[in-house]
C-alpha cells in the first residue's frame, strides 16, 4: 500500500490522561503510526485499557492526541469532521426521546444536510439495515441488536467516507452479534467506506477485517498487523474454514501474552 | 400478590375513596354520637352547607384572587431564576460541586422561619408572600435544573458533537430534551412548596388572602365557616396540583 491511497494516516500518535506525576495520570497510547487504505476495514484488537478506543477517538477528532498527528483524506484532524467521519458507539448513543427516524434525521440536521435530501437518505439507510418498519419506534421499544442497527443507519445516512465503530456489538449476545457481523459484511461490501472497528472478539475481528491490528498492553501501541485475505461479503461458512481458524489462533497467540501482562499489572497489589 | 394493570389502579382508587369516606364518617360520628364540642369540631353537614353558601355568594373571590396572584408571581420568579441559575451552575463540574450541596442544604431548613424578616423588608401585603414563595420555590427548581442539565449521558453529547452539532443545536436537541422531564418535576415541587408557604404565611402575618381569611374566622370563633374555608382551600390546592401534574405529564411525553 502506498501512502497516497491512505484514507487515514496516523503518525507518532500518543495520548495520556492527566499530567505526569498526577494520581490519575495514565499513559493510554504510545507512539503509534499506521496507514489505513481507502475502502479498507481495519479492526483494532487488544487487552482492555490498551488504548484502542483512545486511538479511535483521536482519529475521529473527539480527543486531541498529546503527541503526533492524524490526517484524514490529507486534512489534519483537529476536531470532529462530520462530513468525513461518522461514529457508531458501543450502546445507548441514540437519543431516547426521538424515534428511530428522528434519530437518523437529526444526525443529518447536525451535519447540515438540506431538508429536501434528508427524508430519502433516512429511508434508504433504514432500509439498508432492515429497520424500515421500525422507523416510528422509540429506542426503548427495540432490542439491543435493533438499537445498534439504528445507530448504524444514522451513521450510514451521513454518507461519510469513514466509519469509526467502537465495540458496536460489544453489549450484544453472541448470536445477535454473529448475524449483525454477517449483515455488516454484506452491507459494507456494497459501499466504498473506510472502516475502523474496535472489538475484543477475535472471531468478530477475523470475520470482518481486511487487516487486524493487535495492540500491546498499556501503554498500548500496535504490536502486529495480520492481513485477512478473503473477499467481502464474507459467507457464514468462512467461520468454519481452516483459514479462519488459523488466523484466529494466530491472533489468540499474540493477544494471550498481552492479556497476561495486563492482568499481572492490575493484580500486582492484590494477588498473592 | 398485588393486582396489576388497570384493574389494580381501579382497586387502589377504590381504597383511596373508601379512606376519605371513612374519614368523613368518623368526623360525623365525632360531632353527633361522641358529642365533641362544635367549637372544636363543627358538624360536617353544616360545614357543607356553609361551603355551598361560600361558593354561591362568591364571597371567596377577593381572597382567592390575592392568593392566586401571589402564587403566580412567586412561581414565575422561582421558575425563571431557578432555571437560569440551575443552567449556569450545571455548565461546569466545579460549580455543581460548590452549589448543589449548598442549595440542598438551604432547602432542607424551614425557610418560613425567615417570614418575620420578609415582613420587615416587604411589608404585610402580598409582596412579602411573593418573596417568600419565590425563595422557597427557587430551590427545588434550581436543584432539578442542575440535575437535569448536569448529568446528561456523555455519550449522547459526544455523539451529537461527532455529527457536527453546534452549541445551539446541542442545547436544543440534546441537553434540553434530556433535562426537561427532570426540570418539570422540579417545577411541580416548586409550585407545591410555593403554594404551601404562601398560604402558610398568610395565616401568620397578612392583610388578605385565603390563609388570612381562615385565621380571621378562627379568631372570631366562626368554626363552621372556618372549616368550610379549609375545605375550599384543600379543593383549590387539589385542583392546582392535578393541573400542574397533568402539565408535567404532558411535557414529559416523548
Amino acid at each position: 500500500m502506498t501512502s497516497d491511497t491512505a484514507a487515514i494516516r496516523i503518525r507518532g500518535v500518543a495520548h495520556q490522561f492527566g499530567e505526569a506525576g498526577d494520581a490519575r495520570h495514565v499513559r493510554a497510547l504510545r507512539d503509534t503510526s499506521l496507514d489505513i487504505a481507502r475502502g479498507e476495514l481495519l479492526c483494532l484488537i487488544g487487552p482492555s485499557g490498551c488504548g484502542k478506543s483512545t486511538l479511535l477517538n483521536v482519529i475521529g477528532g473527539l480527543m486531541p492526541p498529546t503527541a503526533g498527528t492524524v490526517e484524514v483524506f490529507g486534512k489534519r484532524v483537529a476536531g470532529p469532521m462530520p462530513r468525513e467521519i461518522a461514529f457508531v458507539f458501543q450502546e445507548n448513543a441514540l437519543f431516547p426521546w426521538n424515534t428511530v427516524f428522528e434519530n437518523v434525521n437529526l444526525g443529518m440536521v447536525f451535519q447540515g444536510v438540506p431538508r429536501a435530501e434528508r427524508e430519502a437518505r433516512a429511508q434508504r439507510s433504514l432500509e439498508a439495515v432492515g429497520l424500515k418498519d421500525f422507523a416510528q419506534h422509540y429506542p426503548a421499544q427495540l432490542s439491543g441488536g435493533m438499537r445498534q442497527r439504528a445507530a448504524l443507519a444514522r451513521a450510514l445516512s451521513l454518507e461519510t467516507g469513514i466509519l469509526l465503530m467502537d465495540e458496536p456489538f460489544g453489549a450484544l449476545d453472541e448470536q445477535t452479534r454473529m448475524i449483525l457481523g454477517e449483515d455488516l459484511s454484506v452491507l459494507l461490501s456494497r459501499t466504498e467506506k473506510t472502516i475502523v472497528f474496535v472489538t475484543h472478539s477475535l472471531g468478530e475481528a477475523t470475520f470482518l477485517a481486511d487487516r487486524v491490528a493487535v495492540f500491546s498492553a498499556r501503554p498500548g501501541t500496535i504490536k502486529k498487523i495480520i492481513a485477512v485475505d478473503e473477499p467481502h461479503p464474507r459467507k457464514p461458512d468462512f467461520v468454519t474454514s481452516a483459514k479462519f481458524t488459523a488466523i484466529r489462533n494466530e491472533l489468540y497467540g499474540l493477544l494471550h501474552d498481552e492479556i497476561r501482562k495486563t492482568m499481572a499489572e492490575a493484580g500486582a497489589g492484590a494477588a498473592p | 400478590m398485588r393486582p396489576s394493570g388497570d384493574e389494580g389502579r381501579l382497586a387502589s382508587r377504590a381504597v383511596q375513596v373508601a379512606f376519605l369516606i371513612a374519614l368523613v364518617v368518623l368526623w360525623y360520628l365525632a360531632t353527633t354520637r361522641w358529642r365533641v364540642s362544635p367549637l372544636l369540631l363543627p358538624n360536617p353537614v353544616s360545614v357543607a352547607r356553609d361551603f355551598w353558601e361560600i361558593l354561591k355568594t362568591g364571597e371567596f373571590i377577593g381572597d382567592l384572587r390575592v392568593t392566586l396572584t401571589e402564587l403566580a408571581a412567586a412561581f414565575a420568579i422561582a421558575a425563571t431564576s431557578g432555571v437560569v441559575a440551575g443552567y449556569l451552575i450545571s455548565r461546569t463540574q466545579y460549580r455543581i460541586r460548590v452549589f448543589e450541596p449548598l442549595f440542598a442544604g438551604v432547602y432542607s431548613i424551614p425557610i418560613i422561619l425567615f417570614l418575620p424578616l420578609y415582613v420587615l423588608f416587604f411589608g404585610l401585603g402580598p409582596a412579602s408572600k411573593i418573596a417568600l414563595g419565590a425563595t422557597i420555590g427557587f430551590f427545588p427548581i434550581a436543584l432539578s435544573t442542575i440535575a437535569g442539565f448536569g448529568y446528561v449521558d456523555k455519550v449522547l453529547v459526544t455523539a451529537a458533537r461527532s455529527m457536527g452539532a453546534s452549541d445551539y443545536q446541542l442545547f436544543r436537541y440534546v441537553l434540553l430534551p434530556a433535562a426537561l422531564p427532570i426540570i418539570l418535576t422540579g417545577m411541580r415541587m416548586g409550585f407545591t412548596v410555593a403554594l404551601l408557604s404562601i398560604i402558610g404565611s398568610e395565616t401568620i402575618a397578612s392583610l388578605a388572602g385565603l390563609g388570612h381569611r381562615i385565621v380571621h374566622l378562627a379568631e372570631g370563633m366562626e368554626m363552621t365557616q372556618m372549616f368550610a374555608y379549609i375545605v375550599f382551600v384543600v379543593a383549590i390546592a387539589a385542583i392546582l396540583n392535578t393541573l400542574v401534574s397533568a402539565l408535567e405529564a404532558r411535557g414529559r411525553r416523548p
